[in-house]
């Protein structure tokens, strides 16, 4: 572990920010944590409700197993301990979003225990600092139901759809001391719950949102008082947080003031956080074991599966990449940086293997270029994400083939796919239709070259004057000539011959 | 023409069966019997329809022929805290009035299932809390029973299940449901004169049972005699997946395997149950079930739970710690009462919709509950009382070392009047001290009438069992009805 050297600089000295973060992830399942109402994002308001989660008379809770399976792969993915006895608490408050004035979390014996991530300044180079983050705890519990207050002049709009949907909540240790941290510490959790697919990591939508515990201390010394910022809903804000919120501490400090535990809100707008309410008037949340539930037991062949389940994760897939697959640790890390990135790249180099004939590890590099620079470059172009691609796996893998195999070359790929683009027609078709394939015939290579030097007769004197940077020049003109589709390397050998 | 009403449930069953009589002519009788006895306010509703409609379908089974569910025509009262589908259940509560659910508990979905009617929704202590029927929102129960040599004084039935055996035992229907977080069907029972069980924790499923505390809250039958609280029970009990708590077991034979032989058994006599000041009369009666059981073949033992002090006080926090979480759900936003003043704000609409809502001992409870939860007490109150319960099912086990049974008395003396311990809350949570402790334990316990005081009225014997014993428990209340022959019974002057 290297010590980070993020430092606030203040009128009396540096100050080390230490931050923690709480990540509420809304677990991937078709029902809620405690009924077996649907969980669909952006249904019509209060259509996914049941009796248990409107908190109607004598409705009790039961636990979906499919939620705890999640939040336990999730804890395995994060090298956490299981805890195979764990319990629900009741969390009483009143508020109205929450209709059984209690949320059933888990205080006392969370369902997951300790576990760490390593975390990278920069996950593409691979001299980058890493650094272990460590996790405190997973428990899931129930997500509150939403209120709106802008819908009518004098009431409040309540929409129970999220009313119970289940959460994992995962704390962190205050292990992080930069924005920087901060930020590659929750992109990196969003990768993992997407990989396990416990959740779908969708901040925008609400599906995962951090709450941001700042404190500033001087280096070395006592960690000072902390704020919490609430819903902190993208990487981005987060950082912004960690920066405004420290800097805010420090000149409340400097300036001779006291730093408050209480709980904030970020106003990206205004770019400044605000508090909410402070530790002195917030709720006081009753916790009590829940009564109605009994305690969670899991048996080794719960576990067993659950374990089984579990996918390859970020971190072994990129060093696989580098060591079997031989490809750049730059081009490892963008392709492994997110499970639909990898699952497109596997299933690209998968196709690209049989239909070529060859095997992956030789494919492995083409195919690595080619989405990284081409179809990403192309998908930016046309503002589209990777699951929008207009060009499928198959079709790549067609692409790579014909230069594989020597049918296309480089430039004619280019132009094969930007067809593909616009037409969505496979290559072979391309190729076969426009007739862009690519020529290795040196009877006409020889006469087109011929052609060329006769037409730049200036050139020619300059090259065997010893101008040997003339070369290239030949080149392109004779590549050209072609419409690009003679094999470069023969037209080399024969230009070089021609040329003497 | 035979009054039907004087017949019990399997005597009901057995007679529609055989078609001595017609479910439309019990039914008749019974819903008559209902509608003349306002002066009880044992009912907060009537549901002559739902009693009659279970009575037309079990005469035209015995018509065609076919098979008859167990309780087919038997019609029962249902206590209000079990929500019935489409008809008013409150809890005997303000904050629920007009409330209709659009969904049947469990246990009454069971007791339909079985082919029982409903009479009506009987009345109780609000939301159960309450040990003589005086904080229900729609009046005070009044006992059938009254002392003797003319006196008037309106008495208590017990509580929480007031409504149930005020109406069993003034025969407005021959078997009820109660429900018993710290001797709710217990001690009613005992009070009127009635039998009445509460199983083992999970036996029945708490799904669409209004929650009180529900780490306790466990549904029973309430009827005149052991056999009929057997057979009621066998229709209620059974495995709920809705419900976490409920015992995934099968529901045993208990009306068939009904046996009073006690040859071989032990029944152990727990000495912290005497206790200073009982009246003598109640000394007295549990010496004569210590009789009786002995002529039924059973040993006596002595035995010791030197924990049982503490289990009304740790009774007391973890009852309203429970039902104050509970009961947070009833906020004015979705059904029920709402409070909302002009220009209110939220919070305001919460605290003016439970101030009005809910009766004074709910609300003591309630603040009790929140009290003892809070973050500076807890430890000191809740965690406390959650150690004390250990400590008590651990007495429990250990005279499950030398006995099969207990034998106490079921409460610490015969019906007193309204108004006479109201005033008291801490007199009033005394009813429970002799049933708390298995309520704790989440044991199976049943109260039997064991004979009269000085004012003739009913005294009750409890029998408390291991987990799951509610057959031997069963057969222990037999041997004692045999013997008691408790046949009095109150005059009808309503």
């Amino acid at each position: 572990m290297t010590e980070s050297s993020y430092r606030i600089h203040g009128e009396t000295g540096e100050w080390e920010v230490v931050i923690g973060l709480e990540v509420h992830a809304q677990v991937t399942s078709n029902a809620k944590l405690m009924s077996g109402a649907a969980t669909a994002f952006g249904a019509e308001p209060n259509s996914q409700v049941s009796l248990i989660d409107a908190a109607m008379p004598g409705m009790l809770p039961t636990v979906n197993g499919e939620c705890i399976r999640q939040a336990v792969r999730t804890g395995m993915a994060l090298g956490a301990v299981i805890n195979k006895w764990s319990r629900f608490d009741r969390k009483n408050y009143f508020y109205a979003d929450l209709p059984q004035g209690y949320q059933i979390s888990q205080l006392y014996h969370p369902l997951v225990g300790e576990g760490a991530i390593e975390v990278s300044l920069d996950e593409k180079d691979p001299n980058a600092v890493t650094k272990t983050i460590g996790i405190e705890r997973i428990h899931v519990e129930q997500d509150a139901g939403k209120l709106m207050h802008d819908q009518h002049p004098t009431r409040s709009y309540v929409d129970l759809n999220r009313a119970g949907v289940a959460l994992m909540e995962i704390v962190s240790r205050p292990d992080m001391r930069s924005p920087q941290e901060a930020g590659a510490y929750l992109a990196k959790l969003r990768s993992i719950v997407r990989y396990v697919g416990s959740c779908d990591g969708n901040m925008d939508q609400g599906s995962m949102r951090a709450d941001v515990n700042v404190s500033v201390r001087r280096p070395g010394e006592e960690f000072g008082t902390r704020t919490e910022t609430k819903n902190v809903n993208s990487v981005r804000f987060v950082m912004q947080v960690v920066e405004i919120e420290a800097k805010r501490q420090v000149e409340v400090i400097e300036a001779g003031g006291r730093i408050v535990q209480e709980t904030r809100l970020f106003d990206p707008d205004r770019g400044e956080t605000r508090s909410m309410r402070s530790k002195e008037d917030a709720h006081d949340y009753r916790y009590f074991p829940d009564p109605d539930l009994l305690p969670l037991e899991l048996d080794d062949a719960f576990l067993d599966e659950c374990k089984a389940s579990l996918p390859e994760l970020p971190d072994a897939k990129r060093g696989r990449y580098e060591s079997e697959l031989g490809l750049s640790a730059y081009n490892a890390a963008v392709l492994t940086a997110d499970a639909d990135t990898a699952r497109w790249f596997e299933a690209l180099l998968a196709e690209s293997a049989r239909v070529a004939g060859k095997s992956e590890t030789e494919l492995a590099r083409p195919a690595a270029n080619w989405l990284i620079s081409d179809l990403f470059g192309a998908l930016n172009k046309l503002g589209k994400d990777l699951d929008e691609s207009p060009v499928s796996p198959v079709q790549g893998a067609e692409l790579l083939a014909l230069a594989a195999d020597g049918t296309l070359s480089g430039p004619l790929a280019k132009q094969v796919f930007e067809i593909m683009l616009e037409t969505g027609d496979s290559a072979p078709k391309i190729v076969e239709e426009r007739g862009l394939k690519q020529t290795s015939d040196t009877g006409a290579i020889e006469a087109v070259i011929a052609g060329v030097l006769a037409a730049n007769p200036n050139q020619l004197e300059q090259y065997r004057g010893g101008k040997e940077a003339l070369f290239g020049f030949f080149v392109g003109q004779t590549m050209k000539a072609m419409q690009g589709k003679a094999n470069p390397a023969v037209v080399n050998e024969l230009l070089k011959k021609a040329l003497g | 023409m035979t009054d039907l009403t004087e017949l019990g449930v399997a005597a009901l069953r057995d007679g529609i069966r055989t078609s001595k009589f017609s479910a439309r002519e019990v039914a008749d009788q019974f819903i008559v019997k209902v509608s003349k006895a306002k002066a009880l306010n044992a009912f907060i509703v009537e549901t002559p329809d739902h009693a009659m409609a279970a009575a037309r379908a079990a005469d035209e089974a015995v018509a065609k022929g076919e098979a008859l569910k167990p309780l087919a025509g038997v019609p029962i009262g249902m206590k209000d805290l079990f929500c019935t589908k489409g008809v008013q259940t409150t809890a005997a509560s303000h904050i629920l009035e007009g409330f209709k659910p659009v969904y049947e508990s469990t246990v009454s979905q069971n007791l339909w299932d079985a082919g029982a009617g409903m009479l009506g929704k009987l009345n109780m202590d609000q939301f159960a809390m309450g040990s003589s029927n005086e904080t229900s929102y729609f009046g005070n129960v009044i006992s059938p029973w009254r002392r003797g040599g003319g006196d008037k004084a309106p008495l208590a039935p017990g509580g929480s299940s007031g409504g149930s055996s005020a109406a069993v035992a003034a025969r407005l229907c021959p078997g009820a449901t109660g429900t018993d977080t710290g001797g709710s069907i217990r001690q009613p029972a005992a009070f009127v004169g009635i039998s009445g069980i509460k199983p083992t924790y999970g036996r029945c499923s708490r799904w669409g049972t209004i929650a009180f505390a529900s780490s306790l809250d466990q549904a029973g039958p309430m009827a005149r005699d052991v056999k009929d609280c057997a057979i009621l029970l066998e229709a209620m009990s059974g495995f709920d997946a809705k419900d976490s708590t409920s015992l995934n077991l099968p529901v045993p034979k208990w009306e068939e395997g009904l046996n009073s032989d006690l040859r071989g058994k032990k029944i152990g006599i727990p000495a912290e149950y005497l206790i200073d000041g009982s009246p003598p009369e109640i000394v007295q009666l549990w010496e004569t079930g210590i009789e009786w059981l002995k002529d039924a073949g059973a040993e006596i033992v002595e035995v010791s739970l030197p924990h049982t002090k503490y289990a009304l006080p740790a009774y007391y926090i973890i009852a309203p710690a429970e039902a104050s979480s509970n009961l947070a759900r009833y906020d004015g936003v979705r059904y029920g009462l709402r409070e909302l003043a002009e220009g209110a704000n939220l919070q305001e609409m919460y605290a003016a919709t439970r101030a009005a809502g809910f009766g004074e001992e709910v609300k003591r409870r309630i603040l009790i509950g929140t009290y003892v939860l809070s973050a500076g007490f807890y430890d000191a109150y809740f965690t406390q009382a959650s150690k004390v319960r250990t400590l008590i099912a651990r007495d429990f086990e250990n005279a499950w070392a030398v006995c099969d049974y207990l034998l106490t008395p079921t409460a610490p003396s015969a019906a007193f009047a309204l108004g006479d311990k109201s005033a008291d809350p801490l007199a009033m949570y005394l009813n429970d001290v002799f049933t708390v402790p298995s309520s704790l334990a989440g044991l199976p316990a049943m109260s039997v009438p064991g004979g009269l005081d000085k004012d003739g009225l009913p005294l009750g014997l409890q029998i408390i069992g291991k987990p799951l014993d509610e057959q031997g428990v069963l057969n222990a209340g037999l041997a004692i009805e045999q013997r008691a022959g408790f046949v009095a019974r109150p005059d009808a002057w309503w």
